[in-house]
């Protein structure tokens, strides 16, 4: 009987856990990555963006000290001609880094020949894909944060205000979805570098992904709605129906999905990131602003979104190359 | 001594349609060396990967070390040590970084892994390159920083994926002094190559591969004897009537087929070392000896021989259709 079951056992488990090595791989591909020219270059653009939006930002708000409760929040918002607000470039820096953090990951092991070396050793590929995504995500949320902090800093020093726990806690959320923005694009990155043994090819397919996204997406969301929910009678009903198709679509993209997340969080006063009807916001004081859990919990299903969608796609990875062949 | 360090039973594996190992039963044992032999694509690596765990086999069984590489992976690639063909490291970090990287991914504490490394590299000579990126290295440095990457482990058995292909023949050769070295040392080398006479200079066995099946298994005497019908070749030089002396040779015990080469040179195809008796028999047939050789047999030509009688079979099998 206990034979039988031990060999029921042997038949149907594998021995040992599936992330032995794990931090093995995560500290070698951090390595990699924070000494890497690639990662230099970029973090040398990013460092240079957020000294150059957020001084700008400071000479505009000077002339404004004292009548904004949220002088911090402004700090990442404001724009000052002909510079756009740091959160601006936010929004397409973080996907430029993740992609180059990601686009090589996989393919590169084979091309160099390493694959079938390090799979020799007693690790599962499990621990191998996990640890490069867990690498690159950690070396994004490092850049974020050191970012984060310097912005903080050089405000304090610039408009000599103290930040509020308020906006400390706005601006610590928003980091964290700023990371799992960068992860979406970090583990779409990785598919390709599953999918395609070019790291050039890899790399632009990811960077078509973003630009589709960034660019057309919302024209493409547009026109579908004007289509699927055409506006036959001018009644107020068909054009709402259309506005929301519209919206709906606009969010499968992970943009548009940051963009809302930004402005609830960054901008207290901002009570809905959908359409409201005038008769919804009967009682409310416009202009005054919203405390933190409630801007969360206007945005919770961005956030969850942008997490869920990390997850779909690491596992989308997680599928397709433990599928492939190692024979190179 | 006779215990078995790798056994598989019917293994089959398929990719699609294509059969890459078809019903293989393969046996090596301790302390031996044992060659893969066979054109590419003949379903070498596939067993490889096989034994390692790296692929899953459609069918039939394998033991390493007594463990199942499907169900063990972690226990049968701590144990042994893999050297992919053309074997790859980070070309961005020295030889030693690689190195410390295997370590930690074989789970070794810090200071048994560092005075493993130590030891690995002064071993396979790289001591005084330890801190050089990797993509300053040779092939036969890189050969040999593979040979150390095996050894960290303290494998006891290591599986080579063509291990002298690209190496210039003072590298190879060095190359195979160290797989006999391991071998010394008790370690069970599994190693596959297309390159003959390097297999043969070092395999205690060979197995030669075609179209995903083990066709011939054994000693290299073992194969000339089945393939070419007589593992021995006698050269000899004499002087003499040719008819009398290929009568006489032809006469001995042994010999299979007598051959003219030349107005004075003869070579004699045998079953066993035979220029003793050959040597009397020129005498006794009134022959002046002039020189007397012998030629061990050659995988070259056991390859040669094989590969050309399979195909002699499959154009007659085709053409007769």
């Amino acid at each position: 009987m206990s034979l039988r079951r031990e060999a029921v056992q042997s038949e149907s488990f594998r021995e040992g856990s599936p992330w032995t090595g794990l931090w093995a791989v995560v500290a070698k591909e951090m390595a990699d990555h924070l000494t890497s020219v690639r990662m230099r270059v970029l973090e040398i653009l990013m460092l240079l963006t957020a000294a150059g939006t957020v001084y700008a930002a400071t000479m505009n708000l000077r002339t404004t000290v004292g009548e904004d409760p949220f002088l911090l929040l402004r700090l990442f918002t404001t724009a000052y001609d002909p510079l756009p607000a740091f959160v601006g470039f936010l929004g397409f820096l973080v996907p430029l880094v993740a992609i180059a953090l990601a686009f090589d990951t996989v393919n590169s092991e084979f091309n160099r020949r390493t694959m079938s070396r390090i799979l020799a050793q007693p690790i599962y590929r499990d621990a191998l894909l996990l640890g490069k995504f867990l690498a690159g995500l950690f070396t994004l949320a490092l850049i974020l944060t050191a970012i984060w902090l310097l912005i903080i800093g050089l405000g304090i020093i610039g408009l000599g205000v103290p930040p509020s726990g308020e906006e400390v806690g706005r601006s610590l959320w928003f980091l964290l979805a700023s990371i799992f923005y960068g992860g979406i694009w970090l583990a779409l990155a990785m598919v390709f570098s599953i999918v395609f043994r070019q790291p050039a090819t890899a790399a632009l397919s990811s960077m078509a992904v973003w630009l589709f996204f960034m660019i057309f997406w919302s024209i493409i969301a547009n026109l579908l709605a004007q289509i699927l929910q055409p506006v036959q009678y001018g009644f107020a009903r068909e054009i709402l129906a259309q506005a929301q198709l519209e919206l709906a679509l606009s969010r499968l993209s992970p943009n548009t999905l940051y963009t809302e997340i930004m402005l609830a969080l960054m901008h207290p006063t901002v009570r809905s990131v959908g359409l409201t009807l005038p008769i919804q916001w009967q009682g409310a004081i416009l202009g005054s602003a919203l405390p933190l859990h409630q801007s969360l919990l206007l945005i919770w299903p961005q956030l969850t979104g942008l997490i869920a969608a990390t997850i779909l796609f690491f596992a989308l990875g997680y599928v397709l190359f433990q599928r492939q062949e190692i024979r190179a | 001594m006779n215990e078995r360090v790798i056994e598989t039973e019917n293994l089959t594996k398929h990719y699609g349609d294509v059969v890459a190992v078809d019903n293989l039963n393969l046996v090596v044992h301790k302390g031996e060396i044992f060659g893969l032999l066979g054109p590419n694509g003949s379903g070498k690596t596939t067993t490889i990967l096989m034994l390692l765990g790296l692929t899953e086999p459609t069918a039939g069984k394998v033991r390493v070390l007594g463990l199942d590489p499907v169900r063990q992976p972690l226990s049968v690639k701590a144990r042994v040590g893999y050297m992919p063909d053309e074997v790859g490291f980070y070309d961005e970090l020295t030889a030693r970084e690689n190195l410390i990287y295997i370590a930690k991914l074989n789970g070794l504490p810090r200071a048994e892994a560092y005075r493993r490394i130590d030891e690995a590299l002064a071993r396979m000579g790289l001591h005084e390159v330890a801190d050089r990126p990797v993509a300053t290295f040779s092939r036969g440095m890189r050969q040999r920083l593979g040979v150390a990457d095996v050894l960290i482990k303290q494998p006891q058995l290591i599986i080579m994926d063509e291990p002298t292909q690209g190496l210039d023949p003072e590298g190879a050769r060095e190359f195979l002094r160290i797989i006999s070295n391991l071998k010394q040392e008790g370690i069970t080398i599994l190693l596959s190559s297309h390159l003959l006479h390097q297999v043969q200079a070092v395999c205690d066995r060979v197995g030669l591969f075609h179209r995903g099946r083990m066709v011939l298994e054994g000693t290299v005497t073992d194969l000339a004897q089945q393939v070419l019908g007589s593992a021995y070749r006698v050269h000899l030089q004499a002087d003499g009537s040719p008819s009398a002396l290929m009568e006489a040779l032809q006469r001995l015990h042994n010999v299979v087929e007598v051959r003219q080469e030349d107005h004075n040179r003869y070579e004699v195809a045998a079953r066993s070392d035979v220029r003793a008796e050959a040597a009397k028999a020129v005498v006794a047939a009134g022959g002046r000896l002039l020189s007397l050789d012998v030629e061990a047999p050659s995988l070259d030509d056991i390859y040669a021989r094989y590969f050309e009688e399979v195909e002699h079979v499959t154009t007659a099998g085709s053409s007769a259709k």
